[in-house]
């Protein structure tokens, strides 16, 4: 074995984050690295590039102990590291980047022909005719994520580490890359693929090993390994296991809904394939699917987040404009995002000015909501989704992640949205509030409202949606309706190679 | 062959300061002439060396505010110590410089060790330098020390009888180590790398604490000597002298197409960036009527348009970032 790691551990304030893993990779293979968030692929990759220091376990490459303690030192042992943001600098030249840190000199000044000399030489294999002598950043991504392999093959020459590679780079490309790596593979580099593609991965890989939780579930031939047991290992989500749900009031009054607003053909290059969805009054839809498939990017374009490329909106009045956040609140959207500490609160700022924060924001600053108002309508949050605070003027940053998501849910209830997404509402908070945030979707929307879910819980999605669109490879491949929505059905329709609808929209 | 897009800034420099000085010709024929020329260098001999200094620390995405007070301190420095003790000008120099570049590392050091950023405590640095000036004298001090005043009278007569004096020299020889040092060694190009993104410098194997203190004491250096050049020019050292160079140097590096966020730009650049500067100058003394103050509106004007052409290279030779 080219590099064997054995029962490696490290832990954190509050959780383990990889517990006893055992990780072997041959020279001349490519392995692929599964899991999804906070499964311990970016920790396990971390141990091994220096960033971090193991807690526990031992690394041997080609049989020597090894113990770096930076990414210099990884590199040095031959240990070299692509990621998906290239770590690379944009404002110096292709030459200066391949060359940093060992630039040929003459009479100790840098010697730039040499520079570009050598430059061209490591990028040959590499069948790429660029002019080395232009900075990287007048390259798309996919030439500096080349030029990023090579500099990290000339480097170290025995592990390449690649991180996401292939995420924001089109199909073409992506073969380009493919080519290359199938290449240094055939040259002997023991090669490391973390992706959430799994096609690439079923592709590309002789071997995965998948992670969850911390610890090793499996390593497999890739060829003796089928797509729906891969997935069942990422998701933790025994097949046989048969869930029964009660789909409670959201799922009877089915027939009466009315259609409220369609989405046609929304979409955009890099980000998600075009999609149609019509919202109908009062539902719950989730969205499913691994991490990276496209799910938070739909919301972000539904809210203006990013702007689409193609698309159009309706409602009965016509058209819809939702460009921007600004148009999107007043076309009558929310969302919620999903990094609640970093897009969704002011930690500094009070529960009462947390709730009123996008409702002032609508009525601009010139007209300030009456602070009796504001008291009641914070009075009346607390209360209706029993937010637990000492008062009203408490700093939110100081309250328990489940109460903090209900102020979040609390002030797009205040501007009395139609439309509400939310971003995994349940990420980080305990047991007990996450039921009763279940419960308050459910209250909510037997008001009129309608939202939309994105979450990685599939329990969570099952228990309170009445629609799952399924995600893969950022397009929506399948739709769950009613009766037909399981984890079981859905871990099939991510697992699914082909993108055929599992059930046509009514 | 296509020029490269990374020279655009810079060409765009050096072409404002010919067509500048073309307009000037036009107008006034006796300002093509070596006399002029060896005035402009003389003239802004100071503040090219401070804006070579200047230079590294933008390119590395920093800012240093003390300048100009290390420039103050460094004549009251010299004046008072060549009236007060025997020191020869060349020992007293060697210790000012010493002194200014200890000064820099040290403020380079407290931004890298404590992570501040480099405008508050070049700001500190600021008061501390000028302070310390007041502290050695509140007024003007004559030199006239005779080996200051040979250095005062030292020239090359060019052809056309105009004089490159010895700080002129000295000027050109800052620029040319600034442009070997910024361009031709691993620390320029460590500068540049944490210009472009000092997370990414790290990972690139670049010593960020080592590098900046070298830069800040590089500044500091160069404000020292800037600081000699100017004792040496006005002949005296007063604690009030340069405020605000520190300002006029960073104009000079933006109109020389370095960006002020960092990462890109070009030293000689800088160069022609303080020579516009001088020649907006040298125009207004040959016009006779305009008040100087013009000299200020025309830098100003100089510099929105070098930001604007800034953003427009940007948006024009950043590939791929938009759809990131």
């Amino acid at each position: 074995m080219l590099l064997s790691i054995r029962s490696l551990s490290k832990s954190f304030p509050g959780t383990k984050a990889l517990q006893g893993v055992d990780f072997d990779l041959a020279a001349g293979e490519v392995h692929g690295l599964l899991g999804e968030n906070g499964a311990g692929k970016s920790t396990l990759i971390k141990c091994l590039t220096g960033a971090y220091r193991r807690d526990g376990g031992e690394m041997f490459l080609q049989g020597h102990s090894i113990n770096p303690t930076s990414t210099a030192e990884a590199q040095t042992l031959g240990i070299g590291t692509v990621y998906q943001e290239v770590n690379l600098l944009p404002n110096m030249t292709v030459a200066q980047n391949l060359t940093f840190g060992s630039e040929p000199r003459r009479f100790g000044l840098v010697d730039a022909r040499m520079q570009s000399r050598k430059a061209r030489e490591i990028l040959a294999p590499y069948g790429i005719g660029i002019d080395v002598d232009r900075d990287l950043g007048a390259y798309p991504v996919a030439i500096r994520q080349i030029v990023a392999i090579a500099r990290a093959v000339e480097l170290s020459g025995k592990v390449l580490i690649l991180d996401e590679p292939t995420a924001s780079l089109d199909a073409a490309e992506v073969r380009l890359l493919f080519s290359i790596v199938g290449r240094l593979r055939d040259e002997g580099l023991g090669i490391i693929f973390v992706s959430h593609f799994l096609n690439q991965v079923f592709e590309l890989c002789d071997r995965v090993t998948v992670l969850r939780n911390g610890r090793k579930i499996v390593t497999a031939e890739t060829a003796q390994l089928d797509r729906l047991r891969l997935i069942s290992h990422m998701l933790g989500r025994e097949l046989e296991e048969a869930e029964r749900h009660d789909r409670g009031a959201s799922g009877q009054n089915a027939e009466r809904r009315e259609p409220m607003i369609r989405f046609e053909g929304l979409g955009r290059a890099g980000m998600i394939e075009p999609f149609d969805l019509s919202v109908e009054r009062g539902e719950v839809i989730g969205l499913a699917g691994l991490l990276g498939s496209g799910r938070t990017e739909t919301a972000q374009l539904m809210f203006g987040v990013r702007s689409a490329g193609s698309g159009t909106t309706e409602d009965a009045q016509g058209r819809v404009a939702h460009g921007s956040p600004r148009e999107a609140i007043a076309a009558g959207f929310g969302f919620a995002p999903e990094e609640r500490k970093a897009d969704g609160i002011a930690a500094e700022l009070s529960v009462r000015e947390n709730i009123i924060l996008a409702l002032q924001a609508r009525r601009g600053w010139m007209s300030r909501i009456p602070r009796a108002e504001q008291e009641r309508l914070a009075a009346h949050y607390i209360e209706k989704l029993d937010i637990r605070t000492s008062d009203a003027e408490k700093a939110i940053g100081d309250l328990s992640g489940g109460n903090q998501q209900k102020v979040v849910l609390a002030r797009w209830l205040a501007m009395n949205p139609r439309f509400l997404i939310l971003d995994e509402p349940t990420r980080g908070i305990d047991v007990g509030a996450h039921a009763e945030i279940l419960r308050l979707i459910h209250e909510i929307t037997a008001e009129g409202m309608s939202i939309l879910v994105i979450s990685s819980e599939l329990d969570e999605l099952v228990a309170v949606c009445d629609r799952v669109i399924v995600l893969r490879d950022r397009r929506h491949v399948a739709e769950l309706v009613g009766e037909d929505v399981s984890t079981d059905a859905i871990v099939r329709a991510i697992a699914k190679p082909d993108a055929a609808k599992v059930v046509e929209p009514a | 062959m296509t020029i490269n897009p990374r020279l655009y800034p810079l060409l765009a420099t050096i072409g404002i300061f010919v067509v500048g000085y073309a307009i000037c010709y036009l107008q006034f024929p006796a300002m093509l002439s070596t006399r002029v020329i060896g005035n402009l260098l003389t003239d802004n001999a100071y503040l090219g060396i401070v804006a070579v200094g200047m230079t590294v620390v933008i390119l590395s995405g920093g800012i240093d505010l003390s300048v100009g007070a290390v420039i103050a301190f460094s004549g009251v420095f010299i004046a008072v110590l060549l009236r007060d003790t025997g020191l020869h000008p060349i020992v007293v120099f060697a210790l000012l410089l010493v002194l200014t570049s200890a000064f820099g590392a040290a403020m380079g050091w407290l931004i890298h060790a404590l992570a501040m950023p480099a405008f508050i405590v070049t700001l500190a640095g600021m008061f501390l330098a000028r302070g310390a000036a007041y502290m050695l004298t509140i007024e003007s001090v004559a030199i006239n020390h005779p080996f200051i005043v040979t250095l005062q009278n030292a020239y090359w007569l060019m052809p056309g009888r105009g004089r490159l004096t010895l700080i002129g020299i000295l000027m050109l020889l800052a620029v040319v180590a600034g442009v070997l040092i910024a361009h031709r060694t691993r620390f320029g190009a460590s500068v540049f790398a944490i210009g472009g993104g000092e997370q990414t410098a790290r990972l690139m194997g670049v010593d960020i604490g080592r590098t900046t203190i070298l830069i800040y004491a590089f500044s500091g250096l160069m404000a020292g000597l800037s600081g000699i050049v100017f004792a040496i020019y006005t002949g005296s050292g007063y604690p009030l002298a340069t405020v605000g160079v520190e300002l006029t140097a960073i104009a000079a590096v933006v109109i020389g197409g370095t960006l002020l966020t960092g990462g890109a730009g070009y030293v000689v650049g800088t160069l022609f960036g303080v020579l516009t500067m001088g020649l907006i100058q040298t125009y207004i003394v040959f016009d006779g009527t305009l008040s100087s103050w013009w000299t200020r509106i025309v830098i100003g004007l100089l510099l929105l348009a070098f930001i604007l052409l800034q953003r427009g290279l940007l948006k024009l030779t950043a590939f791929g970032d938009a759809r990131a």
